[in-house]
């Protein structure tokens, strides 16, 4: 096997890759980002409302520290405080480099970056009523963020490797990470890319259910690769429904919609919202609409023939609001739900979009276990950023437009970490022929399988499996039954049947190797979800309805091996202000 | 039952491209194009190859020619493509086949890259954004909404004879997106970069690309503006 060789690797291509590697390109070290996509075409492409951010333009007296009350809520409270101080108190630098690169920002009538209001924002630490805090470009704003980090990339001469799969962590006989095997889709040669640091910024991993806002990319390859190393992941039961995903077609909808001033109508035309949130009422937090949304349907009061979706009502807003701001959604509504909101409501229904666990880091991105002692270890040569990694900025529930501001300010951090590592000098020993070998086993041994099932078929059971029983509301026995399921599939899916052998251009081979990262994701999702018996943000047990903080205010954290699950403590230290204590959280 | 006909070319086993027939149980539905090929990858043969992603229109993964025409074959609807039950999908034109449906856009990235797709601004950043007026924001619109998926390119003629001179619309595109950001400083440099009888000047304005742009931009209009602002140049 060849190997190529680097100061940094970085793999995925999307908004926390990029900017990773931006700073990275910037520093002079020889880097490469690892793609299997061209880069545009990863996944921040799709996030449409905006950056969550206090750069002041809406509200002149607005202040990071509001933004970080409201995000500490949001999480329910098992966000890192020092985490999200740094996301806040950076953010508004973060954003005005991304303005200077030539990001298309939309614009206040005094040139300023426009920012609309979205979900649990507030002023004055939830005592000043609704903030406008997410800045945007349309609604195309992850569009316009990826490209311009693509662009700048380019202007820095980065390398890329794009359409190029990388399988699993290589690590030397001190447990270091030094380095991916990866193929090259065109060619499909397999090579162990050697780094001094490797950087997951692979994403999220929405195609484990059914239904999902995701690409059909987003298959948590760096939670399967990291679990298989070893990695631990964090706070894997807290995945994101988000309340508008198109009925039927899964496609996402922006929380910008509301935020512009639309509204959750159900079968009996009543803004629903009002009664569960009476103060922030569709600008609630995630979860707290997702759950509404389903107990009305629950309930009897969902629309259409089979009463299982509710409708977003825009046509109020009139066709030139829409059409300005929100031009993308009346193109995704027409072609997707065939109704143009200016003139009729979408059918909406809440939709997987977002994990907010992964493999925890702190806020340098350096990728952590925890030992025996229950003490943070770093594991040497290993970053996380964007989705796939638990800074913790999110806890158990994401506010709207963080996760740009996440993917930005955390890429950014890892470069300029690594960046400053190499320059002090990082030293570590060589992968050995036997470590290589034993990285690559996976895929030696699934080319070489002659039996075994359809990979499309055993997708679609794990996919339903996930569906039915992790979905919006959990019960402990539903989720016993369904990690049974998930134990029935695990042989199959690691004895899946490569249908294709050929080398070029072979779609089918990553699709095996996607669906064994699908497992892993889901496989730790099921165990930590049932473990956690409370609940709190995402996670809704109707077994266990309640937050208990006396058990659960902490990380769950997730071992491969035995499947153990541990608690890690949650950080209540941030640095400039004072500890936002737990309160009950209501909007 | 719907007759789907797929360009199929395996550069490891196949001498010559050939066309593979498929029937395919849609049950009436009006899926998308997209899903009819996931539909025959999952249950009719695994070894069809074809790239794709986001599957709402924005990653620009899936430019196929369809029936005929280029356009996303995730936002394609079956009842805007099929003509007699009958579904023909084949790679983008003029770019080399890497294999199938699959083809290399070297040629087309390298026309992206010349033109220095980025904002160019040599004064020192403010501690803020950059202001910008939302007048002069919205020249911006209509172009920078562009997601590379090279079927306008492909679609243009010129583009087919000189893909190494002409920068083709999707790449004059984003040349006017920086041109006509207020923010961008480069316009000499960069139209005296496009100022030859090739990069440019190649554009007979037969509107293909306009025609077949899945996200409805106008890249003849902008070629036109380039146009322009080359001649006042030089006059």
């Amino acid at each position: 096997m060849r190997t190529i060789s680097f100061d940094g690797v970085i793999v995925g291509g999307g908004g926390a890759g990029m900017r990773a590697a931006l700073q990275l390109a910037q520093s002079g070290y020889k880097t490469a980002v690892i793609s299997k996509v061209f880069p545009t075409r990863s996944h921040t492409v799709s996030a449409q409302g905006g950056i969550t951010c206090a750069i002041a333009s809406a509200d002149p007296q607005d202040d990071w520290r509001w933004h970080m009350y409201d995000t500490v809520k949001g999480s329910d409270y098992i966000g890192d405080q020092d985490a999200i101080e740094y996301m806040c108190s950076v953010g508004p630098e973060a954003i005005f480099e991304l303005e200077h690169m030539g990001l298309p920002f939309s614009r206040t009538e005094e040139g300023r970056i426009y920012q609309r209001p979205f979900g649990g924002q507030s002023k004055n630490f939830g005592e000043g009523g609704q903030a406008a805090r997410t800045c945007a470009a349309a609604d195309r704003t992850g569009h316009a963020l990826l490209h311009t980090l693509y662009q700048n990339n380019v202007k820095n001469e980065t390398v890329f490797f794009n359409e190029w799969f990388a399988t699993d962590l290589a690590k030397n006989q001190d447990g270091a990470v030094v380095g991916v095997i990866a193929i090259c889709i065109e060619t499909g040669e397999t090579v162990y890319v050697k780094s001094k640091a490797t950087v997951f910024a692979t994403g999220g991993a929405g195609r484990i259910y059914a239904s999902t806002t995701n690409a059909h990319i987003n298959t948590g390859d760096g939670v399967g690769m990291a679990l298989r190393a070893g990695v631990p992941v964090q706070d894997m039961e807290m995945w994101q429904f988000h309340p508008t995903g198109i009925y039927g077609a899964g496609t996402l909808v922006t929380e910008g919609c509301r935020g512009e001033g639309g509204y959750l109508v159900n079968a009996d035309g009543e803004r629903f919202m009002e009664r569960y949130a009476p103060n922030a009422k569709d600008l609630a937090g995630r979860d707290v609409v997702a759950r509404s949304m389903i107990l009305e349907i629950l309930e009897g009061r969902g629309c259409g023939p089979d009463g299982d979706h509710v409708k977003l009502k825009l046509d109020h807003l009139g066709e030139e609001v829409l059409e300005s701001r929100l031009p993308g959604i009346c193109e995704l509504s027409r072609t997707f739900a065939h109704v143009d909101p200016v003139k009729e409501p979408i059918p909406v229904v809440p939709t997987c979009h977002y994990m907010m666990g992964g493999i925890p880091t702190n806020i340098h991105g350096q990728a952590l276990t925890v030992d025996a002692g229950g003490n943070d270890q770093v594991i040497p040569g290993l970053y996380a950023c964007g989705e796939v990694a638990c800074v913790s900025v999110h806890g158990a529930n994401r506010l709207g437009g963080n996760s740009l501001l996440d993917l930005v300010v955390f890429g950014r951090a890892s470069g300029l970490f690594i960046e400053d590592a190499l320059r002090q000098g990082i030293e570590m020993r060589d992968a050995s022929m036997t470590d290589i070998e034993s990285a690559n086993e996976r895929l030696v041994s699934l080319n070489e399988r002659n039996d075994g099932e359809n990979v499309s078929a055993l997708r679609k059971e794990l996919q339903g499996v996930m569906q039915n029983y992790f979905g919006v509301f959990r019960k402990g026995e539903f989720m016993q039954e369904g990690i049974k399921k998930l134990d029935d599939l695990k042989e199959r899916i690691d004895n899946v049947k490569l249908e294709d052998k050929s080398n070029a251009f072979n779609t089918a081979r990553v699709e095996c190797l996607e669906l064994q990262n699908l497992f892993e994701t889901a496989e730790a999702t099921a165990i930590v979800a049932e473990a956690r018996k409370e609940s709190r943000g995402a996670h809704a047990r109707e077994d266990f309805t309640e937050r208990n903080d006396d058990e659960w205010l902490c990380h769950s954290i997730y071992h491969r091996e035995g499947r153990a699950v541990s608690k890690r403590s949650v950080n209540f230290t941030p640095k400039t202000v004072d500890t936002f204590q737990p309160k009950v959280r209501t909007y | 039952m719907l007759q789907v006909s797929v360009y199929r070319f395996n550069p490891e086993t196949d001498a010559a491209p050939q066309m593979q027939e498929y029937q395919v149980e849609t049950a009436g539905k009006d899926l998308m194009v997209l899903d009819v090929l996931e539909m025959i990858k999952a249950e009719h043969d695994a070894s069809v190859t074809y790239r794709r992603s986001c599957r709402e229109g924005v990653c620009g993964s899936d430019g196929l020619n369809i029936n005929g025409k280029n356009g996303l074959a995730c936002i394609t609807p079956l009842s805007g493509a099929v003509k007699n039950n009958k579904l023909v999908i084949r790679p983008l034109p003029g770019l080399p086949v890497v294999r199938d449906l699959v083809v290399d856009m070297s040629l087309f990235y390298a026309q992206y890259e010349k033109i220095e797709p980025y904002l160019q601004n040599n004064s020192p950043a403010p501690a803020i954004e950059r202001l910008q007026t939302p007048e002069d924001r919205a020249k911006l619109d209509g172009l920078y909404e562009c997601i590379l998926c090279a079927c306008c390119s492909t679609s243009c003629p010129s583009f087919w004879w000189n893909p190494d001179r002409f920068v083709g619309p999707a790449g004059l595109l984003q040349a006017y997106r920086f041109l006509a950001d207020s923010r961008d400083q480069a316009t000499d440099e960069r139209l005296a970069k496009l100022d030859d009888p090739f990069s440019v000047f190649r554009c007979h304005g037969i509107q293909n690309c306009v025609n077949v742009c899945p996200k409805g931009l106008n890249p003849t209009r902008a070629i036109g503006h380039i146009r322009t602002m080359l001649l006042s140049r030089a006059a």
